[in-house]
């Protein structure tokens, strides 16, 4: 069970702000969307599994369609060719929508500084949580989906129509 | 060894003269050169010759060399094989740097198809006669060949990469 937000509780009622229910909604059922490319998803087939369980943070429900996902984890090295095909899946997810970098290839291309690799997914799409390592650890993917749960805590329900958003996804072509 | 270097060699020089030359025995590999407009005549007579019996295309590549000569900056590489009596060879033909241009073998072997498109994509040396010569790993927008020498291998939108950790600095330190 997770706590309750900060609120007025008293002889059969509990009042708090909005933002704060919906954002507990949100940040503790996560639907993931894998995009695994290379080792990090490997390790982050280790983070679904038993020993692991990232079911304990609300995100048991692997969502292959872009449609039905909240959290898209970028897992691997991408190539250019395949950038387009990132950026489809990124537009084709329903609003509200978080993006994971996972490991450095991800999140910077890695150890390949070379013509036919994208250095960094946050050149096509915005990205919310950065994930080091080469590959990480199970633990630190929970970690980077711990660090988003709370950023998606603490967003106001009204981010996603404000000006700023719709500029930062014009920023990247994205309507 | 069934199939003795020097009987490929003589017949070779027999049925090509000048248009074949430069054989060598390079490791464990036996080279020579085809003028590169005589390729498919040459490939066509080491397949279906009956004691040469090269049926197999192992390989096709490319090489740029800048520093030559124009005539040879470009190098097509064919690798074949004798399955019945597993003999190798290699065959290398020269290309001017300006005007790379070579006959397709697909009229030979239909495993050259992919291996000339991937020549094409990265050397940008012109297969004429191929079916579909259009960049096969490559994304399609992209306007360099970039295993020629004179195209940088990093990507040029690269922001956070350190030179001294990718060996792109001369004394790395």
């Amino acid at each position: 069970m997770v706590d309750a937000p900060e609120g007025f509780a008293g002889e059969g009622f509990f009042a708090t702000k909005l933002d704060s229910v919906v954002g507990l909604a949100r940040a503790n059922s996560l639907w993931p969307l894998p995009f695994a490319t290379s080792c990090c998803g490997i390790e982050f087939m280790a983070t679904m599994a038993a020993h692991y369980d990232v079911a304990r943070f609300g995100s048991e429900r692997m969502s292959f369609s872009p449609r039905q996902a909240d959290m898209l984890l970028v897992m691997g090295t991408i190539a250019k060719k395949m950038a387009p095909i990132l950026r489809q899946v990124y537009e084709q997810m329903s609003e509200p929508k978080w993006v994971i970098a996972v490991g450095a290839c991800a999140s910077s291309g890695g150890v390949f500084d070379t013509y036919s690799v994208l250095q960094g997914i946050d050149k096509v799409i915005p990205v919310d949580v950065y994930v080091p390592g080469c590959p990480p650890r199970p633990e630190q993917i929970l970690d980077g989906i711990m660090r988003l749960q709370e950023i998606v805590k603490s967003e106001s329900v009204r981010r996603r129509g404000s000006d700023e958003y719709k500029d930062l996804l014009g920023s990247y072509n994205i309507k | 060894m069934a199939l003795e270097t020097s009987v490929i060699q003589n017949k070779l020089i027999e049925n090509f003269g000048l248009k074949v030359a430069d054989f060598f025995q390079q490791h464990d590999i036996f080279t020579f050169e085809v003028a590169s407009d005589s390729i498919v005549e040459v490939m066509k007579f080491l397949r279906d010759d009956a004691t040469l019996r090269f049926n197999f295309l192992t390989d096709l590549c490319g090489i740029h060399y800048p520093d030559y000569d124009k005539d040879r900056q470009f190098a097509v590489v064919y690798h074949m094989h004798n399955w019945v009596d597993n003999v190798r060879i290699r065959i290398k033909c020269y290309l001017n740097g300006d005007q790379p241009e070579i006959d397709t073998v697909t009229g030979l072997f239909l495993s050259s198809n992919w291996q000339e498109r991937e020549t094409y994509d990265f050397y940008g040396i012109i297969f004429k006669g191929h079916p579909q010569l259009k960049r096969i790993l490559n994304m399609d927008e992209m306007e360099s060949f970039p295993l020629r020498k004179e195209f940088p291998m990093e990507d040029g939108g690269r922001t956070d990469k350190d030179d001294r950790f990718f060996g792109r600095t001369t004394q790395n330190c």
